[in-house]
């Protein structure tokens, strides 16, 4: 009891601080859990989700880690009003203090940067009934129905469109229509025009009309709307299934900026407090832990709080070229973070901040496969700055559009693969078209390139079948 | 606006198993998979080759979460750290192509891929609960056991016959060099060792397999693959399910041997093929040490059926004789250009729902052959 009075006045000193500094966070729910919880939270993204074995799978490995004192997380936070952060039992005081100044930057972040202005702050709610809904169509239609049904949705479920602006399919069959026919004066009995035009036109075949006229993003939300063999369940669950990618987007879009603001804050907040020797040390310790660089992939707390010190260091001593070019005052730091902090991305973080300077310090290169060894190919820094770029292009996902949903006039669905300069899996093509086929019903197309050549995979209901274009 | 900035709670969580939940659902799926699997993995090299000692890795395919993804091996990846172009940071060793390694599995920096682990013993004990001995009957004129002596242990006491005079006169040497002079004088009581003796009660068993292969010329790398992984997991199962059962060796070609486990494993040998000279000596092996009257007795013998003609017949009679004595004989061919078979053509003319035969086109078949011999009833195979 003595441990949670001490960690609730830290946690009042924190917030003092944090508000000095300008950070607006969320007000928070703070959850002390064990570690079984909290890897469960981890493994399925939200305390509420619903239930499938990929989450289990997940959480075995990472509990499995903790197990073995392999890894360790110290913090969830999830982006809701009030935020909720789940500690872990039998963290230190300092522990604590230094994962709540964490988390309320992460929060801010949330709760500021734009491209969380869309997200459902209800969403734990919303999972809850997710889950629960799934739940009765299991009882109702059976688990293992349900279960089959969303191995096969999961595989697509990062093909969405999360722009801001439209959050709905692009185009309107009935609009693209209207245009053609021609316009009738408005009456009481506009309705029954309606009917009698459509039947006609259902009639003719018109040329130009194709599904989707444009190539289409979401291919969720086409299946859900097009499949011509969904049942009603099924529908439903992409529905939701698409809610959650959606909600989670932004994260995946943001993570090497919301990991760098929440690392950048809790290092100057702590630096605010009055610490012990011992805290001050294990403090450093836990710190370097967090932003230990990796030879092998990219620790986003590393390059993040990086980018953010040293743009704040150019817009406090902006040079003479500097201030006369773009009229930068001195002394602007702080405030020119905020403003990256509200209006930025991943990509764009990167390409607008990311400098030869940042690049030569922190040692970065890129590396490839040749042969079975992985070499270092490459330490151009305007090369490894659109590498890191092109990774976080459509949130790291291939970018995938359906050209046409009646290909051949015959209900086929043709997706294809915006191909630019990495080749997919082609195992994990061929797998994945089948869970395709599932949703559509019909044969399925995708188009890609390998070696440079167009080539087109199809999958008819028994086998997958390869053709160069 | 009242709403307070922040609060603290600890909730009690133990009714929260949704992880454990979906974990248990993921191995019971591991465990399908496995299932939907063992033909394959019956026939996997590394199990073989490692004696069945280790825990094997083998991608669960079924088990990957397939999506749209890159192709990891033909993407660069951004690192950190101290480096040059050219630098190596890694090496991926199970990349080298061969049969069974597609381009999936691997230890590639960055990228996480799921592999899972199965024990031989999970392998087993899936593989062994659909197989047993067919037709075994209880075989009440035997004796069930038998005594036997073995000395093994030394003790301070005991008859002076079985003095132990080595040790003994060790641990004189012993006593007298902690008094400073190593030599041998006044053995004394405390110096004396004796051998004792154990009584082993070896129960005897009901049962005997004698399992023949064709080591002849004919029997290419595949052909002696195929048979020796029959055979593997032929012993193993035994091993496993019964307590008591023998199994017999031979190896032939030409003429036939008895031979020890090791050598029927590991022997290369050449020549022409006769058969029957391989069942003659089974019947020997059998008319000489294990009566029918107190043994259930299975005879399996695997070959390319590439057998010389003129011993066909001999063959024929022999594996005849054979069935009068046994619960069950096995004939498995393995014949992957589907040639005709000599042999075969011979033996289907046997009209005994005791002899049971395979062919094995591929290595996924030595499951099926399993399954075809040590099943109760061969009908109910599907």
């Amino acid at each position: 009891m003595d441990d949670l009075k001490e960690l609730e006045r830290a946690i009042a000193e924190i917030n003092e601080i944090a508000q000095g500094f300008g950070l607006d966070p969320f007000p928070m729910r703070y959850e002390i859990c064990p570690p079984d919880i909290i890897y469960t939270f981890g493994a399925y993204g939200m305390p509420t989700r619903f239930s499938h074995w990929s989450f289990g799978k997940a959480f075995h490995r990472m509990k499995l880690q903790y197990d073995l004192g392999l890894s360790k997380i110290y913090e969830l936070v999830i982006n809701s009003n009030p935020s909720y952060a789940f500690l872990l039992e039998g963290n230190s005081l300092i522990q604590n203090k230094l994962i709540v100044a964490h988390v309320l930057a992460h929060t801010d972040f949330f709760k500021n940067n734009a491209y969380f202005s869309k997200t459902n702050r209800d969403m734990v709610e919303s999972m809850s009934a997710t889950a629960e809904r799934i739940h009765n169509y299991e009882i109702q239609y059976g688990k293992d129905v349900v279960e089959n049904f969303l191995d096969a949705a999961l595989s697509i479920q990062e093909h969405v469109d999360p722009s801001l602006v439209v959050p709905k399919l692009r185009y309107d069959l009935q609009e693209e229509e209207v245009e053609v026919a021609p316009k009738k004066p408005p009456t009481p009995y506009d309705d029954l025009w309606k009917l009698d035009r459509n039947e006609k036109e259902i009639k003719t075949p018109q040329k130009e009309r194709k599904l989707p006229p444009r190539p289409e993003k979401d291919l969720l939300l086409f299946i859900q709307e097009y499949s011509p063999i969904l049942e009603e369940w099924q529908r439903d669950i992409l529905t939701m299934l698409r809610e959650e990618m959606l909600y989670f987007w932004p994260q995946i879009e943001t993570k090497i900026m919301n990991e760098g603001w929440a690392s950048y804050w809790h290092t100057k907040i702590l630096r605010e407090m009055d610490l012990t020797e011992e805290e001050t040390i294990e403090f450093a310790k836990l710190n370097a832990a967090v932003v230990q660089p990796s030879r092998t992939s990219i620790n986003p707390y590393y390059l993040g709080i990086k980018l953010f010190e040293d743009i704040e260091k150019r817009w406090d001593n902006p040079t003479k070229e500097e201030q006369e070019r773009f009229g930068r005052k001195p002394g602007q730091g702080r405030k020119k973070i905020f403003e990256v902090r509200e209006v930025e991305r991943d990509i764009s973080f990167l390409q607008n901040y990311l400098t030869k300077e940042n690049v030569k310090e922190m040692e970065l290169y890129l590396y490839q496969k040749k042969g079975n060894e992985w070499v270092i190919v490459e330490k151009d820094w305007e090369k490894i700055r659109d590498q890191l770029v092109q990774a976080k292009v459509n949130g790291g996902f291939p970018y995938i559009v359906v050209e046409n949903g009646d290909f051949l006039r015959n209900g086929e669905l043709y997706l294809k693969h915006q191909y630019e300069g990495i080749e997919l899996d082609i195992r994990y093509v061929e797998k994945t078209l089948p869970y395709v086929y599932q949703l559509w019903g019909k044969t399925v197309h995708l188009e890609t390139k390998i070696e440079e050549r167009s080539v087109l995979f199809s999958y008819d209901g028994k086998k997958v079948f390869r053709k160069f274009l | 606006m009242n709403e307070p900035l922040f609060s603290i709670s600890k909730e009690d969580w133990s009714l929260h198993r949704k992880g454990y939940e979906d974990q248990m659902r993921h191995k019971q799926k591991v465990r399908e998979a496995i299932k939907k699997n063992l033909p394959d993995l019956v026939s996997e090299e590394s199990i073989i080759l490692s004696n069945g000692k280790e825990i094997v890795k083998i991608p669960i395919r079924s088990l990957d979460e397939y999506r749209f993804r890159y192709n990891y091996n033909k993407q660069k990846l951004v690192g950190q750290g101290k480096g040059k172009v050219g630098d190596v940071l890694g090496r991926d060793d199970s990349g080298q192509p061969g049969p069974g390694k597609g381009d999936g599995a691997g230890d590639q920096p960055g990228v996480d891929i799921y592999e899972a682990e199965v024990t031989v013993e999970e392998i087993e004990q899936m593989l062994f609960a659909d197989l047993e001995l067919p037709n075994l009957k209880n075989k009440p004129n035997q004796k069930m056991i038998v005594e036997d002596i073995r000395f093994n242990d030394v003790r301070k006491k005991g008859l002076m016959g079985n003095i132990d005079k080595k040790r003994t006169i060790l641990e004189n040497l012993k006593r007298n060099s902690l008094n400073g002079k190593a030599m041998i004088k006044n053995i004394s009581i405390d110096d004396l060792r004796f051998k004792t003796w154990e009584e082993i009660i070896k129960p005897h068993s009901q049962a005997v397999v004698i399992a023949m292969m064709d080591t002849s010329g004919s029997m290419g790398m595949f052909e002696k693959y195929v048979a020796r992984t029959f055979f593997f997991w032929m012993v193993r199962f035994l091993r496993t399910k019964y307590e008591h059962v023998e199994i017999v060796f031979i190896a032939h070609h030409t003429e036939a041997k008895e031979v020890t486990e090791e050598e029927f494993f590991t022997r290369g040998e050449s020549g022409g093929t006769i058969c029957s000279s391989a069942y003659r000596k089974a019947l020997e092996i059998i008319d000489s040490r294990y009566p029918p009257d107190r043994f259930n007795i299975y005879p399996v013998h695997f070959s390319d059926g590439d057998n010389l003609t003129s011993d066909n017949e001999r063959s024929l009679n022999a594996v005849k004789e054979l069935l009068k004595r046994s619960n069950m004989f096995g004939y498995g061919e393995i014949n992957s250009y589907n040639r005709h078979s000599t042999l075969m053509s011979v033996f289907k003319n046997i009209k005994d729902e005791k002899f049971r035969s395979a062919v094995i086109r591929e290595k996924s078949e030595v499951y099926q052959a399993l399954r075809t011999f040590f099943s109760k009833n061969e009908a109910n195979q599907d």
